[in-house]
């Protein structure tokens, strides 16, 4: 990683993540890593509760208020956002990294007019009344909202939730900001709803030229609009690769079980959804050695009690986290 | 919105008139004949009877019920039976006193609960927050004549830093006379809207979209003050809306206590001397301001939250 880092736009590096609950720790992030060169997207898949959305969270600053980060550092442009003060980070946010959220119905204040929101982040900027007015008009022309003028006008119940989510996108991206965080945001969707906004986010992220991070439970979502991707598992990164090696040669064991659940690949449409056989690890007490263990259908006696290391996989910068990487392991599997 | 309005303005004027209906039986109902309390108990037969014919009492009850509401219309609400003044003038000149203390009340006790609720919820748990919650259940469990007579005691009577009994004269000297009456009847509301506005503002700020002003890098302040004390206070409006009718009542304590003039004076004293037309009088002014209190803050939260403003 390091021969790329001038070229980087974020690193997220050894990254360590705990919440308070209970009086009990959660290690909900473990030593995670994370490439984002500019203008490229980057998936983050995983099933429910892998850490997906704190990793998120953490790029922006908005951890829940039992977290801790214990270890690690989140370089972004020059900075470690892991080390900013509240006053420092609010600098950043929505200027340089903006987000989207997974539910366009409760993510916009239902008392303020959309208007009025485009033109409160705009609060940074020296720009007169009317002309945060223009600016957020056009936006709206930008994502699809026809008559966009006069929808300035109108409150986040007068739009639909595909309406809401594009007024969310705008603005996120009103302020031209180098790295969009999107946390599933599709999955409140409906799938004609999702198609339309996967498009859209593609366009304006060829538009605008900003980096994308992109949280989805979707794999066929993830390889329609990603560039690389991340496979999460229980808090750690198990595979990481460019989009291509990641679907035609998953290298961890976990995200070929993943591939196999997904319903794109699935011959008989079913109205359960495959699942991975088992649940996840306590991340109270995560398991010696590797951390997929208990669910692996190929776990031998090594993944007992040695943590695997991030070995190379077949492909440039093709990463994956499994004893049956290391070469000198593979005959005993 | 229009015919909101209307169509709650019909109703409360179907509120109003069941109303009088059910004052015209309940005060049948109350023993003791008017007649009889007038003259006096040395009064003869006949000449009960002619009070009783030129009061209309003689005649059946629903016939009594529909001339009330046939007057009612042309805005006469009878006269008294004592002094022969038109009841609507005597009402009206008491009604300001009541509704200045009870506006009184609520202004003070609602300002004070909003900004102790929000600085509860910012503040979670700090022992403001705690003492805030304990000295909120207490006062909302004792009764505010009680308040109002610790009040008397320990304020007027013991510091003399208020005077004990009337309403004062001129802006200031009126205000020096509310400050004990409009404390011992807000005190209560105080803690009741702190709670709301509190478990309000605790929701809100964990809400998305307050999530979402944050990722935008919107300051706290503007967060809190133009996004989300719009939707805290909806219950607390509410609230108050509803409760206009327990001021009422705490503002009849009040007023008798503090010995102030007004429709709690007036009405205590037309029931023990049965005294008819100005107890439904002041019955139907009260009523009316209480259903006009309910619109009131229906429309204040309809001005506050669009989503209500389109349900109307
Ligand atoms: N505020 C919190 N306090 C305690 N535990 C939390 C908190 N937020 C998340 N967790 C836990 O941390 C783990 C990771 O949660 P996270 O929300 O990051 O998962 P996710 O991958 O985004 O899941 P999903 O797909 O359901 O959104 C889970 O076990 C979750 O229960
Ligand atoms: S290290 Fe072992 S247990 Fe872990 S994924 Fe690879 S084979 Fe399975
Ligand atoms: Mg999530």
């Amino acid at each position: 990683m390091s021969e790329m880092t001038e070229t980087t736009l974020l690193s997220v590096h050894d990254l360590s993540i705990d919440f308070f609950r209970s009086g009990a720790k959660l290690h909900a992030l473990r030593h995670v890593d994370l490439e984002v060169r500019p203008g490229r997207i980057v998936g983050i898949v995983g099933e429910s509760g892998c850490g997906k959305s704190t990793l998120a969270s953490s790029l922006i600053g908005l951890l829940a208020g039992n977290a801790e980060i214990v270890s690690g550092s989140i370089e972004f442009e020059g900075q470690d956002l892991a080390r900013l003060s509240t006053r420092q980070m609010r600098a950043v946010r929505g200027r340089r990294i903006s987000m989207v959220f997974q539910d366009p119905m409760t993510a916009l204040n239902p008392v303020v007019t959309i208007g009025r929101q485009m033109i409160d982040i705009q609060y940074r900027e020296k720009r007169s009344s009317a002309e945060k007015r223009r600016i957020a008009a056009e936006m709206l022309r930008t994502v699809g909202i026809p008559d966009a003028e006069s929808r300035l006008s109108a409150y986040p119940h007068q739009f639909s939730g595909g309406m809401r989510q594009r007024i969310c996108i705008g603005m996120a991206l009103l302020m031209e900001p180098a790295l969009l965080i999107a946390d599933e945001p599709t999955t409140a969707l409906d799938a004609t709803l999702e198609v339309q906004v996967i498009k859209l986010l593609k366009e304006l992220q060829q538009q605008f030229g900003c980096a994308i991070v992109f949280v989805s439970h979707h794999l066929g979502t993830v390889a329609e609009l990603c560039d690389e991707v991340v496979v999460m598992y229980a808090g750690e990164v198990v595979e990481r690769g460019a989009v291509r090696d990641i679907f035609r040669k998953p290298s961890h064991p976990y995200t070929q079980a993943l591939l196999e659940c997904d319903p794109a690949r699935i011959k008989t449409p079913t109205r359960e959804l495959p699942t991975i056989p088992g649940t996840l690890p306590d991340l109270a007490h995560p398991p010696k050695g590797c951390i997929f263990r208990e669910r692996c259908p190929k776990a031998f006696a090594r993944c007992e009690v040695e943590a695997p290391a991030d070995y190379a996989a077949e492909g440039a910068e093709h990463r994956a986290r499994c004893h049956l990487l290391d070469g000198k392991a593979r005959g005993t599997a | 919105m229009l015919i909101f309005v209307l169509r709650r303005l019909a109703l409360s004027v179907a509120i109003v008139a069941i109303a009088v209906v059910l004052l015209n039986a309940m005060l049948h109902l109350v023993p003791g004949d008017p007649t009889v309390m007038i003259l006096g108990p040395r009064a003869t037969p006949e000449l009960i009877e002619r009070t009783r014919e030129a009061m209309g009492l003689d005649r059946p009850f629903y016939i009594q019920t529909l001339t009330f509401f046939g007057n009612l219309l042309r805005g006469d609400m009878g006269v008294d039976v004592f002094t022969g003044r038109s009841v609507a003038s005597i009402v009206f000149s008491q009604l300001p006193y009541t509704l200045t203390l009870i506006a009184a009340s609520i202004v003070w006790s609602a300002a004070l609960g909003i900004v102790i609720g929000c600085y509860s919820a910012f503040r979670r748990g700090s022992w403001i927050d705690l003492s805030a919650g304990v000295l909120s259940v207490s006062t909302i469990s004792v009764p505010s004549f009680v308040m109002a007579l610790y009040g008397l005691l320990i304020f007027a009577v013991g510091l003399r830093w208020f005077p004990a009994v009337g309403a004062g004269t001129g802006f200031w000297g009126q205000a020096h006379y509310l400050v004990l009456p409009a404390f011992a009847i807000g005190i209560s509301w105080v803690g009741y809207i702190a709670r709301v506005v509190r478990a309000s503002m605790l929701e809100i700020l964990g809400a998305n979209h307050v999530r979402m002003a944050r990722a935008f890098g919107l300051t706290e302040r503007r967060i809190v003050f133009s996004y989300a004390l719009k939707i805290a206070v909806l219950p607390a409006v509410t609230l108050i809306g509803t409760g206009v009718v327990h001021l009422f009542s705490a503002a009849v304590f009040a007023e008798v206590i503090f010995s102030r003039p007004g429709i709690g004076a007036l009405i205590v004293n037309a029931v023990n001397e049965r005294n008819y037309p100005i107890v439904l009088g002041c019955i139907l002014v009260t009523t009316i301001v209480i259903v006009l209190a309910t619109l009131v803050s229906d429309l204040v939260n309809a001005w506050l939250d669009p989503r209500i403003r389109e349900a109307l």
